[in-house]
């Protein structure tokens, strides 16, 4: 299986952007999806700075795929979309239909989760269009995977997204303005206040979910650590991770290390478990509830601080 | 080819809505079958094979069309149940159907050619190059729009495409792109996408409690009330929650779209159907909406200009609407 960084989907000032990549550059990380997928108002990075990033990133012997927003409105929105299928240089992942109409036939690209790809008819007729590879959505579980990929006639790599907290739901309204009563487009960049999103918690203290301007994201983190031998044995050919402020390179190394058998997913999990912003779910793996945590047998809640919510 | 007058399209959540629906004035209704291949999958509503009979005939009987909503993404080890669904729709003469699955698509172009097809909303097509990839790969003939977007974006959507577009005018608002929401699976395990169903009530549980009547969706905290406060149905998104330390509806409040004034814009702009939701409403909200959106619609196309929401129709809505709030929704851009 190879490894994969999925674009960030914070907003982070220019600076540490920059920086968040050139650390990356050196970490055991196959494939980096670059790109603003969540709002057009976050501007501090444009199309022109993630190619000339992906271009040191390639440089740096990583596999670099633009990833295109999520949400197309506006006429502005259609324009980036055509200027990223048409740059000409990199992969693409359609987020989007509006994307797989300009990619279709003519560049391959990367069928986006958000693509809603549920059965292996619909995986086939993308990978007809030229996608080489898909993520799957995040809610689909491990037995629902294995049942498209038994079925698909075609022959494209198969992407989940393994750890970060979960993007679950897009909207037009930005509930980070909303925070602060403003309207979006005087959003004031309140994003940039919250380097891993905006905790939504219910009334009874249990964080739920993360505010992250139009994106509303779980407040848990999902954490496939300790299932890479189930990806594995499903047919994942990809583990994404998903960027988070801190720690990222590390997670990236404990990810690759488990995966080269040099950790066993107990003690992967043990060590992952202190580089989190919240604890662990996996239940969308486990055909559950998404903010369900199933206990493997092979880990134990003792050994696993990332397990247990009360030990954050 | 813009059409020269805008459809009214109403729910038909069960028989008696539909009959209801189509006597009070709707020029479409739509409909589901008894299982997860429509996004309103609730206990006791929608159509049997035998029901939809009676509900074609008796809608085309007066000239009124039926569409089929088969608008949830398939699952690999049900896909048989999709396709009979589709089988059916073309054997019961439905006017078309409304699809969010490329895959099913393509079944159904292969294999009933000449059957109609409408984009769901739940195909998240909210920009032309969407809806133009449908067409050119489906042929499909009308997109059902996102409630995401405002109007001037809608209208700079419908430069670049042909097809023709159909709005929500009325009902239920969902905050997020539809189909492009998981919330729902990640608290309870289904979601619109896979079941057919969002905050589904088997997970739903009341409970007076010292602090007040608690609503809980899989266990977890939806919303709290106070004596004399009107509780709402547990929907995840239209709860109240605590976001650093402020308690408030924090992704959007329990309330209803209506765009009634909208509408002679929506007609000026050349809007090919106007949707009500609520298939899962009673047979006398779809009678309340139905008549109040047939006076308006007649009213504003005998003269667009002079066209004024009467207060009496902005009443009759209130009553059928969620919290008795309503909203312009993203239509009018400082929702957002």
């Amino acid at each position: 299986m190879k490894l994969a960084l999925g674009p960030i989907l914070y907003y982070w000032d220019r600076d540490t952007m920059l920086g968040f990549y050139e650390e990356i550059s050196d970490a055991p990380v196959d494939i980096i999806y670059l790109g603003e997928t969540v709002c057009s108002r976050r501007h501090l990075l444009r199309l022109q700075d993630y190619l000339d990033m992906a271009e040191r990133l390639v440089a740096a012997g990583k596999e670099v795929v633009i990833s295109t927003q999520t949400l197309i409105e506006s006429e502005n929105d259609v324009k980036t979309l055509r200027k990223i299928a048409d740059n000409g240089n990199f992969k693409v992942e359609a987020n989007d239909m509006g994307a797989v109409r300009l990619l279709a036939n003519k560049v391959p690209f990367v069928a986006g989760s958000t693509l809603n790809v549920y059965n292996p008819q619909t995986l086939d007729l993308l990978a007809g269009l030229g996608a080489t590879r898909w993520v799957i959505p995040v809610e689909m579980s491990q037995e629902a995977l294995a049942a498209v990929l038994r079925e698909r006639q075609s022959k494209s790599e198969t992407e989940v997204f393994a750890y970060g907290r979960l993007p679950l739901a897009f909207s037009a309204r930005c509930f980070t303005a909303r925070h602060y009563n403003l309207q979006k487009d005087d959003c004031q960049f309140k994003c940039l206040d919250y380097e891993d999103g905006l905790t939504l918690k219910t009334r009874e203290g249990q964080p739920f979910l993360n505010l992250n301007g139009i994106q509303t994201q779980s407040a848990l983190v999902y954490n496939l650590i300790g299932e890479l031998d189930t990806l594995q044995s499903t047919g994942a050919d990809v583990v994404r991770i998903s960027p988070q402020a801190h720690h990222t390179g590390e997670i990236l190394h404990l990810f690759r290390e488990c995966m080269e058998q040099r950790l066993v997913p107990a003690q992967a999990m043990s060590q992952v478990g202190t580089l989190m912003p919240a604890a662990s779910c996996n239940g969308y793996w486990h055909g559950k509830p998404g903010l369900d945590f199933i206990l493997d047998n092979q880990l134990t809640a003792a050994e696993n601080p990332a397990a247990v919510p009360n030990a954050l | 080819m813009r059409p020269d007058k805008i459809e009214l399209v109403c729910p038909a959540g069960s028989l008696p809505a539909l009959k209801t629906a189509i006597d009070n004035g709707a020029d479409c209704v739509y409909m589901g079958f008894r299982d997860d291949t429509n996004a309103r999958n609730f206990t006791g509503l929608n159509f049997s094979f035998d029901n939809a009979k009676e509900g074609v005939r008796y809608a085309h009987a007066k000239g009124k069309k039926v569409l089929l909503a088969l608008n949830t993404y398939p699952q690999a080890d049900g896909w048989q149940r999709w396709t009979k669904a589709i089988d059916n729709a073309a054997e019961l003469g439905m006017d078309a159907v409304i699809l969010a699955d490329p895959g099913l698509m393509q079944y159904a172009v292969k294999t009933h050619p000449g059957l109609r097809l409408h984009l769901s909303v739940q195909g998240s097509a909210t920009n032309y190059e969407a809806i133009n990839f449908y067409h050119e790969m489906f042929g499909i003939q009308r997109a059902v729009v996102p409630r995401v977007l405002a109007l001037a974006q809608v209208e700079q959507l419908m430069a670049g495409t042909q097809v023709e577009i159909e709005l929500f005018g009325f009902g239920g608002l969902c905050v997020m792109v539809e189909g492009r929401c998981a919330l729902s699976s990640y608290a309870t395990g289904d979601s619109p996408n896979t079941r057919g169903v969002c905050s589904p009530p088997k997970a739903v549980r009341w409970q007076e409690t010292p602090k007040g009547l608690e609503s809980r969706l899989n266990g977890i905290l939806i919303d709290r009330y106070e004596a004399g406060e009107n509780a709402g149905y547990p929907t995840l998104c239209k709860g109240r929650f605590d976001v650093e330390g402020e308690t408030y509806y924090a992704i959007e409040e329990p309330t209803s779209l209506n765009t009634l004034e909208l509408l002679p814009e929506l007609i000026r702009m050349g809007i090919a159907a106007i949707k009500i939701e609520g298939r899962q409403r009673s047979p006398a909200y779809v009678e309340q909406v139905t008549k109040v959106w047939r006076q308006a619609i007649d009213s504003c196309l005998r003269n667009t200009g002079m066209f004024a929401v009467k207060p009496a129709w902005m009443a009759d809505l209130g009553k059928v609407s969620e919290g008795q709030q309503q909203t312009l929704g993203a239509y009018y851009r400082p929702w957002k």
